[in-house]
C-alpha cells in the first residue's frame, strides 16, 4: 500500500476518509498544493495523477494507491524554476499566488493533452488530429482553475508563450 | 465524513457481492460522491471502488459503440471513434465540468450523479424531499433559477445536471446492468424515474446491481448533430438549457430526428413531442418553432425560471436551423 509522490514512495493512509489533498498538505508537508473550495469548484488543489490533471480535494488518498502523483514541488525543484513557473513570473500570471500551483499543474498536463490531439468544447473540427492552439483554446481548457485576482490574461499569455517556445 | 470502509472490486462478481450489502455504494471517480459524503448528504458504510473495471471503448458487431462504465469522461470525449461517429457525445462531455473533473469522472458515475440543487446539498439548513422523503422542499419559494420546468413533481423540482446523459438520451443509448438476480439492458429513457412523491428514487437500479456499460446503436442522425449548452458563464457551469439534436434530411424533408434537452427536467429530457412534430415535415424555421412550442407546451415554470421556457424554445429552434443549413 503505497503512493508515489514526486518520485518518493509514501504509505497509503489506513483511514479511507483522508483526501489526497490532506495527505499531501497535512501528512507529507507538501503545502504547495492549495485548499480552495474543497468541493471541486476552484481548481486550486489540482495535481497530476499518473500524468493527468485531477482535483486532489475530491480524490480519496486510497484511490491513488499504487499510482504516481506529481505536485508543484515535483514540477519545479532545486534545479530551478519550471518553464511555466518562469513564464508566469514574466507575464504577471498571478497576484496573490494562491491559485498558481494548481494553475501550473493544470497547464503542464493541458499542454500534453493538446499535444495528444485531445479536443475541447471550442475546437471547431473534432476530427482534426492536431489542435490549433489559440487564446480561446487555452481559456476553455483552463476554465477549471479560477483566479480571484483576475490574472487570467497573464496566465493565458504565459501558457501560450511556453507552448510557442516548445514548438519553435 | 461518516466512517466507512473501502475496497477495490477485483472483478464484476466481486463488485456485485460487495455492493449487495446494506449501506454499500459504488465509487467511480468520486467527483460527486466524495463531495456529497463530505457534505453529509451521502453516508455509505462501504465504498466499493469499481473505477478499475469496464474501462473499454469498442465497436459493437452491429456497428455501434460500447463504452464501459468506468471509462473516464475525458477519455470518452477524446476517443477517435467517439469523435468520428458520435461527435454530439464528445461535444456534450466537453461542455461539462472542467478538464480535471472529466479526467476523474466515469461514465457510470455520470449516469448516477445527483442533482446540484443547492437545497439538496444544504443538509444543515434546508428541507429536501430527495434527501429525506416527506419533509418538504425549500427550493419551492426559494432561488429557482436552476430548477426544472418540465417533468417535475410537487415534491421535487430539481434538475438532472449531466450534459453527457442528454446526448446519450438523444442517441438512444442502452444501459447494460449486471445484477445478482441477473443481467439486463434497458433504454436510457427508462433508466430514470419520474420524481413523483419519491424523488429520492432516481433510477431503476436496485441494490446489488451495477452499470457495466452503455451501448450506442448506429444512427442516421449523426452526420447532422450537435450539442449546444446555454449557461451563466462560458465554461465550467451547469446548463440553464442544453439541446442535443440530430437530423436526417432526405429529399428536403425530415426523415428522422432525435432531440433531448438538459437543464430543464429531473432527468435528461427526451423531446418526443418535438420529434413527432418534425418527422416528415420540411425543415423550415416555422416547423422548428412549432416543434419547440409542442415540446414546451406542458412547461410549468417556477417564479425564478420562467425565462427557461422561451430560452429552451429558441435554443431548440436555433440548433435545428443550424443543423438543416447547407453548410452541414
Amino acid at each position: 500500500m503505497a503512493i508515489e509522490i514526486n518520485g518518493r514512495k509514501v504509505e497509503t493512509p489506513h483511514d479511507p476518509r483522508v483526501s489526497l489533498l490532506d495527505l499531501l498538505r497535512e501528512r507529507e508537508g507538501l503545502s504547495g498544493t492549495k485548499v480552495g473550495c474543497n468541493q471541486g469548484a476552484c481548481g486550486a488543489c489540482t495535481v497530476q495523477l499518473d500524468g493527468e490533471r485531477v482535483l486532489s480535494c475530491l480524490t480519496l488518498a486510497v484511490q491513488a494507491d499504487g499510482r504516481s502523483v506529481t505536485t508543484i514541488e515535483g514540477l519545479g525543484g532545486d534545479a530551478g524554476l519550471h518553464p511555466l513557473q518562469a513564464a508566469f513570473v514574466e507575464h504577471d500570471g498571478f497576484q496573490c499566488g494562491y491559485c498558481t500551483p494548481g494553475q501550473i499543474c493544470a497547464a503542464e498536463a493541458m499542454l500534453r493533452e493538446i499535444a495528444s490531439g485531445a479536443p475541447s468544447y471550442v475546437t471547431a473540427d473534432l476530427s482534426a488530429e492536431r489542435v490549433a492552439l489559440s487564446r480561446d483554446e487555452v481559456r476553455e481548457r483552463m476554465s477549471g482553475n479560477l483566479c480571484r485576482c483576475g490574472a487570467h490574461n497573464g496566465i493565458v499569455d504565459a501558457i501560450l508563450d511556453v507552448a510557442a517556445r516548445r514548438a519553435a | 465524513m461518516t466512517p466507512f470502509d473501502y475496497s477495490r472490486a477485483a472483478s464484476a462478481a466481486d463488485a456485485l457481492s460487495l455492493s449487495g450489502r446494506s449501506g454499500a455504494m459504488l465509487l467511480g471517480g468520486g467527483t460527486n460522491l466524495v463531495d456529497l459524503m463530505r457534505k453529509g448528504v451521502e453516508r455509505p458504510m462501504h465504498l466499493i471502488d469499481v473505477s478499475g473495471l469496464f474501462t473499454q471503448i469498442e465497436e459493437t458487431p452491429e456497428g455501434g459503440l460500447l463504452i464501459g462504465a468506468a471509462a473516464r469522461n475525458g477519455a470518452v470525449a477524446a476517443h477517435p471513434l467517439v469523435r468520428a461517429r458520435y461527435p454530439m457525445l464528445s461535444r456534450a462531455i466537453l461542455a461539462g465540468a472542467s478538464a480535471q473533473i472529466r479526467n476523474m469522472a466515469t461514465v457510470g458515475g455520470n449516469l448516477m450523479q445527483r442533482t446540484r440543487c443547492a437545497y439538496f446539498a444544504d443538509v444543515a439548513g434546508s428541507r429536501c424531499n430527495k434527501r429525506d422523503p416527506g419533509v418538504g422542499c425549500d427550493a419551492r419559494g426559494g432561488f429557482t433559477r436552476y430548477h426544472a420546468i418540465l417533468g417535475a413533481s410537487e415534491a421535487c423540482v430539481a434538475t438532472h445536471p449531466s450534459d453527457m446523459c442528454v446526448a446519450l438520451t438523444a442517441l438512444d443509448a442502452q444501459v447494460r446492468i449486471l445484477g445478482v438476480e441477473g443481467d439486463r439492458t434497458i433504454p436510457i429513457v427508462q433508466f430514470y424515474r419520474a420524481p413523483d412523491d419519491r424523488p429520492d428514487l432516481e433510477t431503476v437500479l436496485a441494490q446489488g446491481e451495477a452499470i457495466v456499460a452503455v451501448e450506442l446503436p448506429p444512427s442516421s442522425v449523426l452526420n447532422r448533430s450537435a450539442y449546444r449548452k446555454v449557461r451563466d458563464r462560458a465554461s465550467y457551469a451547469f446548463a440553464l438549457v442544453s439541446v442535443a439534436a440530430g437530423l436526417d434530411l432526405r429529399n428536403s424533408a425530415i426523415e428522422d430526428v432525435r432531440i433531448a434537452l438538459g437543464g430543464v427536467a429531473p432527468r435528461p429530457w427526451r423531446a418526443f413531442k418535438a420529434e413527432a412534430a418534425l418527422r416528415g415535415q420540411a425543415p423550415t424555421a416555422k416547423v422548428f418553432e412549432a416543434a419547440a412550442e409542442a415540446e414546451l407546451a406542458d412547461a410549468a415554470p417556477l417564479p425564478g425560471n420562467a425565462f427557461k421556457v422561451g430560452l429552451a424554445k429558441r435554443t431548440l429552434a436555433a440548433v435545428l436551423a443550424e443543423l438543416s443549413g447547407d453548410g452541414r
